[in-house]
């Protein structure tokens, strides 16, 4: 068969069935059935086993570019926190995020307070906001929380809180949920706190730097691993949620399985293309 | 003592600051958390200098009408709007409701970098059909894995496997095959063991680099090409 006509396709016609095969799904789900890999299992367990109650350092290391993969995960994260009455403080490390994170926390406490679980600012839950410095930001918390960051997200001065008056530093959390896009993120919360400061930490991170994470989760030094839509997918089944995540794999596996065929379908070209020359 | 001066602090402030961290009495913990102190307000000032320099190249693009001059123009207006309605018009309550600031945060920003990133899925459609070429046993065992990892990582996979092979006159064995325990040995084995071997040599390069900087071996960051 002659596929020499591949060759010269016209590239506009793959963005445009990659469109439809995105799109589609997004309109008329298909419910492909989710199954949760090992890590977003630890992942989910190792929030499971925190005691109730307990304060918890979520840094949402990400911004908007992200927002499909690492928000449904963080909502995710926060409900599963809330729900065991913990206690959050999250902060941003990248310049153009803090109010993507801001937005999703309110959202989540928003939920809760219209279902009755009246969650107030600076009790249960507090922004420490954006600051500048990557790992010099995450040493010096270690020596004390409020006094590297003085104010918080609203302008409020954070020693004042009653969440952030119980807080000096890393001591005061039994576990980092760390939700990350990139760099600053995931390896320098490692390097820098989990193996200076002992903070057990789990994280939720973009796909394409799920890989590099893989040697932490088999060190243990990440307790768990959310990659991805994939991973934030997994995650909303173990928590009997179905959110955007969910919603989206039915896309995203048919863009997979696109991407796949025009592998496959650009090497068959390749090879008609050299035993045509050959004969 | 142009040079001397910045090596000499370099190697004195890199050294007690690995110090440091072997000694948490306060003769070296309270001077060396002045010293991270002071490099959160230094890569503060960062962000001021890199909208500075932005907003130089970018007017003396402007002012030559050098090529794609207006996107220059685009840019250097947005920037100052930005600046300006934040610093003067929105003041402290910038990320409140209603506010110009989180307007174009919700409406300009968010959207920019949705889309820069959206775009990615596009371009990678076409890389796939064009650039990734199987050319040697390396090439088709890397192309085999990224497709088993590409389709196991998404639950198409597995349902395409229990499609094809749940079948009555199937072996049993590959009845049961599925796609993502294969995804799974993927990236906990092969892929794990390479990215560990990558994470040590970049780890041990950055010491070396480190240690060349402290020592005053490595002095390209000073500038002048030596």
């Amino acid at each position: 068969m002659n596929l020499a006509f591949l060759e010269k396709l016209d590239r506009r016609w793959l963005f445009l069935v990659l469109g439809i095969l995105v799109l589609g799904p997004l309109l008329h789900p298909i419910g492909l059935p989710v199954f949760p890999s090992e890590p977003v299992r630890q992942f989910h367990d190792a929030i499971a086993h925190v005691p109730d109650g307990s304060r918890i350092l979520m840094p949402c290391d990400y911004d908007p570019g992200s927002r499909p993969e690492l928000v449904p995960m963080n909502k995710t994260a926060l409900r599963q926190l809330f729900r065991k009455h913990c206690r959050v403080v999250i902060l941003n490390l990248w310049p153009g995020g803090s109010l993507l994170t801001d937005q999703t926390l309110e959202s989540v406490a928003q939920e809760f307070r219209a279902s009755g679980h009246p969650l107030v600012y600076g009790v249960d839950y507090v922004d420490l906001g954006y600051k500048s410095g990557n790992e010099a930001v995450m040493v010096l918390m270690g020596q004390g929380i409020a006094a590297t960051f003085p104010r918080d997200m609203r302008g409020n001065v954070t020693a004042d809180l009653p969440l952030m008056r119980e807080i000096s530093n890393y001591s005061s959390f039994p576990l980092l949920v760390n939700i990350s896009a990139g760099t600053p993120g995931t390896k320098e919360w490692v390097q820098q706190v989990n193996s200076r400061f002992h903070l057990p930490m789990v994280s939720g991170c973009t796909a394409v730097s799920a890989p590099e994470y893989y040697p932490y989760l088999q060190a243990g030094q990440l307790r768990g691993l959310l990659g991805g839509m994939a991973g934030a997918a997994e995650y909303e089944k173990l928590c009997g949620e179905k959110g955007s995540a969910t919603q989206g794999m039915d896309g995203q596996s048919l863009a997979h399985v696109f991407i796949a065929v025009c592998i496959v379908l650009g090497n068959v070209i390749q090879w008609s293309k050299r035993t045509g020359a050959r004969s | 003592m142009k040079r001397e001066i910045p090596l000499f602090l370099t190697a004195v402030i890199g050294l007690f600051m690995i110090v440091s961290f072997f000694v948490p009495h306060q003769w070296v913990s309270v001077p060396a958390d002045f010293l991270q102190q002071c490099a959160v307000i230094v890569v503060a000032f960062g962000y001021v200098l890199g909208g500075a320099n932005v907003l130089r190249v970018s007017l003396e693009g402007i002012s030559r009408r050098e090529r794609d001059w207006p996107y220059k123009l685009v840019l250097v207006l947005s920037l100052l709007f930005t600046v300006i309605v934040g610093l003067f018009v929105d003041k402290q309550r910038w990320q409140d409701p209603g506010t110009i600031s989180l307007w174009l945060y919700d409406n300009v920003y968010s959207s920019m970098q949705a889309t820069m990133f959206a775009l990615l899925a596009f371009y990678i459609a076409s890389a796939a059909f064009r650039a990734f070429r199987v050319r040697s046993t390396e090439a088709a065992l890397l192309a085999i894995a990224a497709l088993i990892v590409m389709l196991g990582r998404v639950p198409i996979g597995d349902a395409a496997m229990t499609a094809i092979f749940h079948h009555a006159w199937i072996p049993h064995a590959l009845r049961e095959l599925k796609m993502s325990p294969i995804e799974e040995w993927i990236m906990n084995v092969p892929q794990s063991a390479a990215k560990r071997a990558v994470l040590i040599g970049a780890a041990m390069g950055v010491m070396a680099t480190g240690l060349r900087v402290i020592l005053g071996i490595e002095r390209s960051y000073l500038g002048g090409g030596d």
